[in-house]
């Protein structure tokens, strides 16, 4: 369990990366950096796992005092999640402008460009 | 650097990086079993002095409020960002490109979209002002209202979704949304002393009206999240859609 859940999170960090050094294309480096990303979801939520316990959130049948997974770190991920996707957005946005200006969105051409 | 360069290098860099991490997370406590005290003291704290029953949305709107505060303006910020970049070039290279080659939209894509657009609606508005009782919140029902922008797309009623985004007025909402958060931030320092300190009644646990500003914190967000989104989708949208209009 403890290996599963780190061993996902560092491959997807790794998996990530590599695809951004190996992009083609920048929307594909969006996306890759949302994978690497991704690994500190797996993290958090691994961080707080408890075996046998259920969701943080008091109900009838879940009282204060039973066994619930860490909300701090769940918080975290929440955090995590819009930050993410906030800069997913700007990062697209400026994707389509690269590609409005040079015509073409391989960052290897434009490397190549002056601008 | 040629790509093949590139990529061994990065090959290597990344095996050290594995190795790092490898080592790392082998001094991390073992998953199911947390050390800290946060996961049986805060959920109980926040619900016997907040009376929020969702331990999350707690952590959220309470304990990491001034967090939330600027996590709040980073999507304002990034939404005006985005929105600015995207209208930057418009009408640059003029429409050229912007031949209709693509495919009419079936109808049941057309019914099924126009269908489940108020049944989201609502459902968005569940989640935004249930946060502090069951699983959701601001940010969670603001992506949900703002899917709805993007089921009226699908239905393919561009006309409509003129009509039900005016730009103008998103930017507006998305402010208001921000500003409300900041006033209740100033509420906490003004009637209790400290920034986002609570100053309404926390009602009895499990209740709608319970957990004092938690769900007004929560409301605020959903619409910030709402318009920012909105924008967001819009700008992109529009670029693809009508290909840069003046």
């Amino acid at each position: 369990m403890t290996a599963v859940t780190y061993g996902v999170a560092a491959w997807l960090l790794v998996i990530g990366i590599y695809g951004v050094v190996t992009s083609r294309h920048l929307v594909h480096l969006v996306v890759c950096l949302g994978v690497a990303q991704a690994s500190t979801y797996v993290l958090l939520l691994g961080v707080g796992y408890r075996v046998g316990a259920t969701a943080p959130i008091y109900s009838t049948t879940v009282h204060p005092g039973d066994p619930v997974v860490d909300p701090v770190v769940q918080a975290l991920t929440l955090t995590d999640v819009v930050v993410q996707a906030t800069v997913t957005a700007v990062l697209l946005a400026l994707t389509i402008q690269a590609h409005k200006r040079f015509g073409t969105a391989d960052p290897d051409e434009l490397a190549a460009l002056r601008g | 650097m040629s790509r093949r360069a590139r990529t061994l290098l990065a090959v290597a860099a990344l095996a050290g990086l594995a190795l790092v991490l490898a080592v790392a997370l082998h001094g991390l406590p073992g998953v199911g079993d947390p050390h800290g005290p946060n996961a049986r003291s805060v959920p109980v704290v926040l619900a016997k002095e907040r009376h929020a029953a969702n331990a999350v949305n707690g952590v959220t709107y309470d304990l990491r409020a001034t967090d939330t505060l600027g996590e709040e303006l980073i999507l304002f910020v990034a939404a005006l960002g985005a929105a600015v970049l995207l209208r930057a070039g418009r009408g640059e290279q003029g429409g050229g490109d912007t031949e209709d080659d693509t495919p009419p939209t079936s109808g049941a894509l057309r019914v099924v979209g126009a269908v489940l657009v108020g049944p989201v609606l609502v459902l968005g508005g569940y989640v935004v002002t249930h946060g502090h009782l069951t699983p959701g919140g601001g940010f969670q029902g603001g992506v949900i209202l703002a899917a709805a922008l993007l089921l009226v797309y699908a239905a393919g009623q561009l006309v409509a979704l003129e009509r039900v985004r005016p730009i103008d007025l998103v930017e507006a909402v998305e402010a208001t949304g921000a500003l409300a958060f900041a006033l209740v931030a100033l509420g906490g320092l003004i009637f209790s002393g400290a920034l986002l300190a609570n100053f309404l009644a926390t009602g009895t646990l499990g209740e709608l009206l319970s957990a004092g500003t938690i769900p007004v914190l929560s409301v605020a967000t959903g619409i910030e999240v709402t318009a920012a989104l909105t924008l967001i989708l819009s700008e992109l949208l529009d670029q693809t859609l009508v290909g840069g209009r003046g």
